[in-house]
C-alpha cells in the first residue's frame, strides 16, 4: 500500500540522473533547495563536484546501491540512519547499499551541517522522496522495457515485477532507465519554457510508503563503518595522509588576553625531525579586522608559533622548546571574578526580557510565600576524544582540505576570503570525527590549518594536543539562573527565570519551553558579561543545564507544596494543553505521555527498599524526554545505579543506533553534571589533560533503560536530548538518597555528602 | 638517528626514529598504522592502547627504544579480519558512537579475556575502567565483552 503525500518537493526540480560511462545510473539530488534546469550531470563517477546537488545514488549494472552521503558524521549514526531513509523507498536489500562519505564543494549546498539534532529531522522528506524518485524512474523503465504501463509494475527489495509476473533487476534497466529519464526532464525543461507567465507545471507526486509498510525503516541497521572501526582502519581527520604531508604544532597563548610578543626557536629547531618554526596569523588577523568574522574566530586574534615537522612527536617536543614571550591585550580572567560578576547581574536591574505573560511581579507581591534558588555551572570544555586537526594543501592553483569539522561550508568561505582566493577552488572533504558535541562547528584548526599551508607551500596536517585542544577551546560558557516562584494557595502563580551568562545568552525559543504557558504569570530575563575567553555551543546548549536547574526547582517546589512531582508536573502540563500560544514549542500530551511511561516503567510508583529515584520530564530540541534517576548509598556514599528513559521522538528510524545516541546523551549528562568542572585562573584553565579534568569512566556508569513512546509522527533528533534531563533526575534522587539539595555542578565537588561512585 | 627493530603484529620492521619516539607515533606516522589513536599522551585515556607480550599497554607512554625483544600486536593484527571474539562482538552490540575510543577499548578488552575467560560484571567495569569514551557506549562496551566472553567459552 502506498499512501500519496503531497509535498513541495517536486522530483524533476531537485534531481537529475545521468548514465556513467563505467556503466549503471548516476542520479544526483539536494535537500530543499531546486537545482538549475540547466545542470549537467557527470558521466564520470570520479568528476562528482558536488556543486549542484549534494548528494548521489549510484546504482550499478549489478544493481549494488552506492549512496554518497552529504552529513558530517561525529558519532550520531547520520551516515547509517539518513541512507536508509532513501533505501528504504528506493526499496533495495540494505546488503546492498555502500555508504561513501560525500565531498564538500562549496556552491548551493544545504544543511550540510551536523549539529542541533536536525540533520534526519530535515531529511525524513527529502531523503525519502529521493529514493522513491528513483524507485519510479526504475519502473518506468522496466515498463517500457516489458511495453506496459508503468502503474502496472511494482518495485520491491531491489526487483521489478509486472502483471504476467515477470521480473527484472534494478541493475537490468538502469542503462535505459538513465536514457529514459533524461529524455522525460528534457521534455520537461520544453514544457516549463512554454509555460506562460502564473502557470504552474502539473505533476503528479510521487507516492511515498505508508508507515506501517516500512520494512528498513524501523529495524536495528549496524553503525555502517563498523568494519573499518573495529579493525583499525583510517577513517578519522588524524587518520589521513597524503604524499609529501608534513605535521604542524601551533603554539598559541596559554592565557585568553594574550597575545605573542617574540619567540625564541633556536632550541625548537634543533629538535631532529624539525623543518622549520614559522609565526602565522597575521592573513586571520586582517580577516577578523575586517569585522564579519564570528566570534569563535577569537581564537584567531594573535600571531601563533608553529612548528612545522616531519611527524608529529618532534612538532610536539619542538613546541616545548619554544621560548615565546606574551604580553596582556586584555585582562586575565577568572572564574571567582566571574562568579561575583555573574551574581551582580542576576542582583542588578540591566536584564533583557525574553518572554513575558500575565504580571509576575503582581503575582509575586499577592503570594502567600515565594521560593527562589539559585543554579551554578562552570565552564566546559567538549573534550572530543580525536583532538582538533585539519590537513591543508594550498597551492596556487587550488586549496585542499580533508578533515574533521561540522559546518564545512562555513569553514571553506573563510578560508577562501582570508586567504584571498575564490571558493571555486576549494575541496573540502570531511573525514568522519572523533566526536563532535559542537566543537567542531567551529572552524578556528582549519583555518590555522590554511594559513600554515598558505605560508609553507605544502601539504600540512595541523594537529592539536589534548593540552592545546582543553586549554585553547571554544567552552560551554558558565552560567547561572535564579528562577522564582509565587504561591497563593496551594498553586504556583508566578515564575520568573533570570539567566546571567558568560558571553552569550539563551536562545529565542528556549523561553518558550516548558513550564512557558503552564503558569499564568512567567517572564524569562536574561543578561551576559562579555569576556575574552570563547564560549560555544556544548551538546545541548544552554538546556545541558537549564534542565537541572529548572527541574530541580520545580521538584523543590512539589516539597513546598507538599504535592506528587509527577502529578504536579502532569497538572501542569494540563493547562498548556488546546493552548492558542503558538509560540509554545512542545507538546503537552506528548510530554505527559514520556513521563507516564518513564514512571511505569522504573517502578517509580513502588519503590524498592533503599533505592532514592528522581523522575524529570524535558522537551529540548523537539523531542520529548523523561528520565528517572535511580540512586543507592553505599556506606554513606550515594551511586547512580540506573536511568530509565522515555523517548519520543516520532519514528525510530534505526532502534539500534538511536539506543545508542539515548545511552550516551543520559550517561553523558550524568557524568558532566557529576564531574564536569572547569575553572579559569589568570585566563587560563586550571586543567589541561585528563589526569586533572575528570570525565566519566566505566566503572561510575549508570545501566541506562530505553522506552519509546510508539507513533507515526516524523522522527526527531536524538543527539542532544537525552542529556538536559539526566543531571535534574540525577540531582533530585540525590536529594532523596542524601537529604541535600544541589544548587551547582559538578554535584560530586558541591554535595554535602560526597559521592563517590562505583 | 638510530635505527630499531620491532616486532609488530608478528612482522620485523625497522625504523629511523629518535630514542625517545613513543610507539604511538612510530606507528601512526612511521608505519601507517593508524588504527591505534592519540587521545591524551598521557597514560589517562586508553585510546592508544596496544599489547606487549600480550599486556595492555599504553603505546603513548612507551618509547620505541624500551622495545627490543618484545613482541607488539596492534589493533590491525589483533585478527586478520576482525575475527577476533572481541572484534565479533562488538559488531554484534553494535557498539561505537563516534568510534573514536573503540581500537583502545577493543584491545583492553581482548588483553583481559586473555587472562580472564569468564569475568564477573565488576571485573569486566574495573577492567574496562581506563578506557575513556567520550560518547560514553560504556554500556555497550560492558555488554560487548561479557558477549566475547560468552562466544570464546562457547
Ligand atoms: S593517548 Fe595514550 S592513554 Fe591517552
Ligand atoms: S565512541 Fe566516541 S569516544 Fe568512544
Amino acid at each position: 500500500m502506498s499512501s500519496t503525500i503531497n509535498t513541495k518537493f517536486s522530483r524533476r526540480s531537485f534531481l537529475r540522473t545521468s548514465s556513467l560511462a563505467s556503466g549503471g545510473m548516476l542520479i544526483g539530488f539536494n535537500f530543499f533547495t531546486a537545482c538549475k534546469d540547466t545542470v549537467k550531470m557527470p558521466v564520470d563517477i570520479a568528476k562528482l563536484n558536488y556543486n549542484d546537488f549534494n548528494a548521489f545514488i549510484k546504482i550499478s549494472n549489478e544493481g549494488m546501491v552506492t549512496i554518497f552521503s552529504p552529513n558530517p558524521e561525529i558519532g550520531q549514526g547520520v551516515k547509517t540512519s539518513m541512507p536508509m531513509l532513501i533505501a528504504e523507498e528506493l526499496d533495495v536489500p540494505w546488503e546492498n547499499v555502500n555508504v561513501v562519505q560525500g565531498i564538500l564543494d562549496t556552491q548551493n549546498y544545504t544543511r550540510q551541517v551536523a549539529g542541533g539534532s536536525q540533520s534526519i529531522r530535515f531529511g525524513w522528506d527529502a531523503l525519502r522522496q529521493t529514493g522513491a524518485t528513483a524507485r519510479q524512474i526504475l519502473v518506468n523503465a522496466a515498463a517500457a522495457k516489458w511495453g506496459v504501463d508503468a502503474s502496472e509494475c511494482s518495485a520491491k527489495q531491489g526487483v521489478i515485477t509486472n502483471a504476467a509476473g515477470e521480473t527484472l533487476g534494478y541493475g537490468d534497466v538502469v542503462n535505459e532507465a538513465a536514457v529514459l529519464e533524461n529524455e522525460r526532464a528534457a521534455a520537461r525543461a520544453a514544457k516549463i519554457a512554454a509555460l506562460v507567465e502564473g502557470e504552474k507545471l502539473e505533476e503528479e507526486p510521487i507516492a511515498l510508503k505508508d508507515p506501517k509498510d516500512f520494512t528498513l525503516i524501523g529495524t536495528d541497521v549496524g553503525n555502517v563503518d563498523i568494519d573499518k572501526i573495529i579493525t583499525g582502519k583510517p577513517l578519522f581527520g588524524l587518520d589521513y595522509k597524503a604524499e609529501g604531508m608534513v605535521y604542524a604544532s601551533v603554539l598559541r597563548p596559554p592565557s585568553f588576553g594574550q597575545v605573542l610578543e617574540s619567540y625564541d626557536a633556536t632550541a625548537a629547531k634543533a629538535v631532529s625531525g624539525v623543518i622549520d618554526v614559522i609565526k602565522i596569523g597575521e592573513k586571520a588577523k586582517a580577516y577578523l579586522a575586517k569585522g564579519e568574522v564570528d566570534w569563535s574566530a577569537k581564537l584567531a586574534d594573535t600571531e601563533k608559533v608553529v612548528v612545522i615537522a616531519e611527524n608529529s612527536w618532534a612538532a610536539i617536543k619542538a613546541k616545548k622548546a619554544i621560548k615565546a614571550q606574551w604580553s596582556e591585550s586584555t585582562p586575565l580572567e577568572n572564574t571567582a571574578a566571574h562568579d561575583k560578576i555573574l551574581v551582580d547581574l542576576l542582583d542588578g536591574n540591566k536584564l533583557t526580557n525574553l518572554r513575558k505573560d500575565g504580571n509576575v511581579r503582581k503575582a509575586f507581591s499577592q503570594a502567600d510565600k515565594v521560593v527562589e534558588r539559585t543554579y551554578e555551572s562552570p565552564f566546559l570544555p567538549h573534550n572530543c576524544m580525536e583532538p582538533m586537526n585539519f590537513y591543508a594543501n594550498v597551492t596556487d592553483s587550488k586549496i585542499h582540505l580533508v578533515g574533521p569539522v561540522q559546518t564545512p561550508a562555513s569553514a571553506a568561505s573563510t578560508v577562501a576570503n582570508m586567504l584571498g582566493r575564490d571558493e571555486k577552488e576549494i575541496r573540502l572533504e570531511m573525514t568522519r570525527m572523533g566526536g563532535g558535541f559542537g566543537r567542531r562547528l567551529y572552524g578556528d584548526f582549519v583555518y590555522e590549518a590554511a594559513e600554515i599551508s598558505d605560508q609553507i607551500r605544502r601539504p600540512v596536517k595541523m594537529f592539536s594536543t589534548r593540552e592545546d585542544d582543553m586549554a585553547t577551546g571554544v567552552y560551554r560558557p558558565a552560567i547561572k539562573y535564579r528562577i522564582a516562584a509565587s504561591i497563593k494557595d496551594g498553586e504556583i502563580t508566578g515564575y520568573h527565570l533570570k539567566e546571567a551568562a558568560v558571553n552569550s545568552n539563551m536562545y529565542g525559543i528556549i523561553p518558550d519551553f516548558f513550564p512557558a504557558g503552564a503558569i499564568e504569570n512567567y517572564q524569562v530575563d536574561v543578561a551576559k558579561y562579555d569576556s575574552n575567553i570563547t564560549t560555544g555551543a556544548w551538546r545541548a546548549p544552554y538546556t545541558n543545564f537549564l534542565s537541572y536547574a529548572e527541574q530541580s526547582f520545580l521538584d523543590e517546589l512539589a516539597e513546598v507544596l507538599e504535592k506528587d512531582p509527577v502529578q504536579m508536573r502532569l497538572d501542569l502540563l494540563e493547562k498548556v494543553k488546546g493552548t492558542t500560544d503558538d509560540r509554545i514549542q512542545y507538546s503537552a500530551e506528548r510530554l505527559q505521555d514520556v513521563l507516564k511511561l518513564a514512571v511505569e516503567k522504573s517502578g517509580y510508583r513502588t519503590p524498592k527498599e533503599g533505592v532514592f529515584q528522581g523522575v524529570c520530564a524535558y522537551y529540548c530540541h523537539n523531542t520529548h524526554v523523561a528520565e528517572v534517576a535511580d540512586v543507592v548509598m553505599e556506606g554513606n556514599q550515594p551511586v547512580v545505579k540506573k536511568i530509565t528513559v522515555a523517548v519520543d521522538c516520532g519514528i525510530v528510524v534505526n532502534p539500534l543506533g538511536a539506543m545508542n545516541q539515548i545511552e550516551g546523551g543520559a550517561i553523558d549528562g550524568v557524568g558532566h553534571a557529576m564531574y564536569g568542572d572547569f575553572v579559569f585562573e589568570d585566563g587560563k584553565p586550571t586543567s589541561k589533560n585528563f589526569d586533572s579534568y575528570r570525565l566519566i569512566r566505566m566503572n561510575e556508569t549508570p545501566i541506562v533503560e530505553t522506552h519509546f513512546v510508539k507513533n507515526t509522527l516524523s522522527p526527531t533528533g536524538l543527539g542532544e536530548p537525552t542529556l538536559p534531563p539526566a543531571g535534574a533526575a540525577v540531582a533530585i534522587a540525590l536529594k532523596k538518597a542524601t537529604g541535600n539539595r544541589v544548587y551547582k555542578q559538578p554535584f560530586a565537588t558541591n554535595m554535602a555528602t560526597k559521592p563517590i561512585l562505583g | 638517528m638510530p635505527t630499531y627493530n620491532l616486532k609488530i603484529n608478528g612482522k620485523s620492521q625497522s625504523i629511523e626514529a629518535a630514542e625517545d619516539t613513543p610507539l604511538l607515533w612510530a606507528l601512526r606516522d612511521q608505519l601507517d598504522m593508524v588504527g591505534t589513536k592519540f587521545g591524551c599522551g598521557i597514560g589517562q585515556c586508553g585510546a592508544c592502547t596496544v599489547h606487549v607480550d600480550g599486556n595492555a599497554t599504553r603505546s603513548c607512554l612507551l618509547s620505541i627504544a624500551a622495545l627490543d625483544g618484545k613482541e607488539v600486536t596492534t589493533i590491525e593484527g589483533l585478527s586478520e579480519d576482525g575475527s577476533h571474539p572481541v572484534q565479533v562482538a562488538w559488531k554484534e552490540i553494535d557498539v561505537p558512537q563516534c568510534g573514536y575510543c573503540q581500537a583502545g577499548q577493543i584491545m583492553t578488552a581482548s588483553a583481559f579475556l586473555e587472562k580472564n575467560t569468564n569475568p564477573s560484571k565488576d571485573e569486566i567495569r574495573k577492567a574496562m575502567h581506563g578506557n575513556i569514551c567520550r560518547c560514553a557506549s560504556y554500556n555497550r562496551i560492558e555488554n560487548a565483552v561479557a558477549k566475547a566472553a560468552e562466544n570464546k567459552m562457547a
